[in-house]
């Protein structure tokens, strides 16, 4: 029954979360492009959001590029430059720097989300449950620390990324290799496939569009042409402008 | 040369009496939805005053508009690209809610379910976002209406630069006027510059400024961006929202809602032809008081053969240049100069001009001590200082001003000369720099004004531009949700708010 479980949750779970997560990414961005929003509630109450927002979004960014490098790197790559020790410590250190950074933002906003009036009002049921996830599953990410001091010889970090890279390369590992993690890890692990269960319901999808590629347009201004019929080309596509 | 049409307006504020009617026909048909109750495409404000939403003109505060680099460019003044990305998690320069107002309704249910009570029943208000009961109502889109207020709050106007504006507190002085506001269509737009996702902007046949709600993400830079604060965040949809001039009118060559309401008659709309090559020079012009003239030098003049020919060559249709010839746009503000932009210094170039109001004559020059002019008061005697006016429209070049309004005087005295002593003096028009037949001209375009003056709009030629077969089946005009909005429907995707789940009680 204990192997079932496991199995279903680390072998099966993983790939309903990844195929929910692009395939209800694709089809709302196709659908449903008016629902795809930041949706900030900044103009509502400006207050505890610099410090929350800013915070919360710079911590979790950190953490969700070191959890993918430290994740899906291959083991023989790194080892090249560092020893799996020291990369679990250098881990530790700089991931649990950056949770608590997040915590401290991400609890502002929990508590400006719960009781400002304001924004309570004109949240959606889906936008309060994001941010108590994203909340529990940051305190459980913190509480593994002190379990990972526990263990400083890596064993853990290697069994999680051999798992997650299993599941990337479509060869999952045994989840039996799982077994013995405590269970904080587990925790993290479930509600973290979660949360990519969810994030094409929910105002998470504002990520895909990080307007990075403002950085790249030429000048400042855009202008938009109604191409004559025949001519090549759609009808509104960018002519970009000088400043 | 790279020769483009701009549907523009004028705004001519001598003859605005303050009505509203083009805020609230406007409201009606753009803004009366959740999540806009706030925002007005188009409002009044009484001037002196500090405006809607609070000191919208302060760009110190704001940072709307652009700011020139020391290298002769120009950048968003909120910032650069990489700065308006760091600023994105919380942007330092929007305003709050509580700038404009929060929106509320009334209990009016209340007035016939009370029961029998001491005092009389009365609606209270009460908020359109939290459903709870507000105390006090702080602010509007006119909350200065004619003047109120006190005159410490309302001279922190910023068109008070430079003046000793104390003794326009007290009551023998005091002096107003309306300033009708909308979004000015800019040649230069801050909003669409400082969007992030490209989801902003013009539109190369009319230069009229859209968001696209599709592409829109809610980053909000615009709000700050827009120096005239005329863009306005949706906290329903989660998107910014403007004045999109009442676009599928203009298309069917009708005036937009605002201005075809007005009943003072006093708003024009017409074609002008620009230089789009030029933006960028005239935008970052070095002297501020020289952007006034550095807008005007890029509007090509239409009834020049060689601006027609290369204007034809950049695809411009013939019914519009010859909409650009009969433009009350260009007459007003290019031939006769009797109308200005809104704060030229922001750099925005604005394409929604106005022609300053004449005022009262001060007592002063009533009892003989200031100078008639020729049976003219000299423009420096009228009420409304002339230092404010520029500070408004010519970032404080009080000559283009007091020349706009010599000519309206001069249109007035030349009129009267004609009709009550039947003399026509050619000597009028000469003295403030025009002909007769010009003074006659302005006399019928601006104190006349027949409908068909006043709106000279061309038809748009949709039949070249886009297949009307693919249009088949389509609901037509939305608001960005298709037919139904997500919140009216089951969705996946929209999600139910917390407000929206509870039984509504009454009318919303």
């Amino acid at each position: 029954m204990r192997d079932t479980i496991f199995h279903i949750l680390f072998v099966w779970y993983p790939y309903v979360c990844i195929s929910a997560f692009i395939f209800g990414s694709l089809i709302r961005f196709d659908r449903e492009q008016y629902t795809w929003k930041a949706s900030s509630s900044q103009l509502l109450r400006k207050r505890q959001l610099f410090w929350g927002s800013n915070l919360f979004h710079f911590g979790i960014l950190f953490l969700f590029l070191g959890h993918f490098v430290g994740l899906l790197t291959p083991t023989a790559l790194y080892t090249l430059v560092i020893t799996p020790e020291q990369k679990q410590f250098v881990a530790i250190i700089a991931g649990g720097v950056a949770g608590v950074v997040c915590f401290v933002g991400l609890t502002l906003l929990l508590h400006r989300r719960l009781f400002d009036a304001r924004v309570r009002q004109t949240s959606t049921y889906m936008d309060l449950s994001v941010l108590v996830i994203l909340w529990v599953q940051l305190v459980v990410g913190l509480v593994t620390l002190p379990f990972s001091f526990a263990h400083t010889d890596a064993h853990v970090m290697l069994t999680l990324s051999h798992w997650a890279q299993g599941i990337v390369t479509v060869q999952p590992v045994d989840a039996k290799t799982l077994q013995g993690l405590d269970w904080p890890y587990l925790v993290h692990l479930v509600l973290g496939m979660t949360i990519f269960l969810i994030f094409p319901f929910s105002r998470l999808v504002h990520i895909w569009s990080a307007p990075i590629w403002y950085l790249g347009r030429p000048g400042y201004q855009v202008v938009r042409t109604r191409r004559p019929l025949g001519s090549r080309g759609q009808p509104g596509t960018y002519t970009p402008a000088g400043e | 040369m790279k020769v483009r049409a701009q549907i523009a307006m004028i705004l001519n504020l001598d003859k605005c009496i303050g009505c509203h009617t083009c805020s609230v026909t406007c409201k009606n048909v753009w803004t009366n939805r959740e999540g806009m109750e706030y925002a007005w495409f188009n409002n009044v404000e009484t001037k002196p005053g500090i405006g809607y939403p609070k000191d919208w003109e302060n760009q110190d505060k704001w940072k709307g508009g652009w700011r020139r680099k020391s290298n002769g460019k120009i950048e968003p003044k909120i910032g650069g690209k990489w700065r308006i990305l760091a600023n994105i998690f919380a942007n330092p320069n929007m305003p709050e809610i509580d700038d404009y107002y929060e929106p509320f309704t009334f209990d009016y249910e209340h007035l016939q379910k009370s029961g029998e009570v001491q005092a009389f029943p009365t609606a209270r208000p009460r908020s359109l976002i939290t459903g709870e009961r507000m105390e006090k109502i702080e602010w509007g889109p006119n909350w200065e209406e004619i003047l109120g207020g006190e005159f410490a709050k309302r001279s922190k106007d910023a068109n008070f630069e430079g003046i000793q504006k104390e003794i326009y507190g007290q009551f023998e002085n005091t002096f107003m006027m309306y300033l009708p506001r909308l979004c000015e269509h800019c040649l230069n737009p801050a909003c669409v510059a400082s969007c992030p996702s490209g989801a902003i902007y013009k539109r190369e046949e009319d230069g009229i400024v859209l968001i696209d709600q599709e592409k829109c993400r809610g980053w909000r830079m615009c709000v700050s961006g827009c120096p005239y604060k005329k863009i306005y965040f949706n906290w329903s949809s989660g998107k910014s929202e403007k004045c999109i001039m009442c676009y599928p009118r203009i298309e069917a060559g009708q005036p937009t809602v605002c201005s075809e309401t007005c009943v003072g008659r006093i708003r024009y709309l017409g074609v002008v032809l620009y230089d789009a090559d030029r933006i960028a020079a005239a935008a970052s012009t070095k002297d501020e008081q020289a952007l006034y003239e550095a807008q005007l030098s890029i509007f090509l003049d239409p009834n020049n053969p060689l601006v027609i020919e290369r204007a034809r060559l950049d695809g411009i249709p013939d019914s519009w240049l010859e909409a650009a010839k009969r433009s009350p746009i260009w007459k007003m503000a290019m031939e006769w100069k009797v109308a200005f932009p809104l704060h030229p210094e922001y750099r925005t170039l604005p394409m929604v001009w106005y022609v300053p109001p004449l005022s009262p004559i001060t007592a002063a020059a009533q009892a003989g001590k200031m100078g008639i002019d020729g049976g003219m008061p000299d423009v420096k005697s009228l009420r409304i200082p002339l230092k404010y006016l520029a500070n408004m429209l010519t970032a404080g070049d009080e000559k283009p001003v007091a020349t706009g309004l010599e000519r309206m005087l001069a249109m007035r005295a030349y009129m009267r000369a004609k009709t009550v002593d039947g003399v026509i003096d050619e000597n009028i028009a000469r003295r403030v720099g025009l002909t007769a037949q010009q003074i006659e001209d302005m006399y019928h375009v601006m104190a006349i004004a027949n409908y068909e003056d006043r709106f000279v709009i061309p038809t748009s030629h949709r039949e070249v531009t886009q297949d009307a077969y693919e249009l088949r089946g389509e609901c037509g005009f939305s608001f960005g949700d298709g037919c139904l909005p997500s919140d009216s429907r089951p969705n996946l995707f929209g999600g139910v708010k917390v407000k929206n789940d509870k039984p509504r009680m009454g009318a919303y």
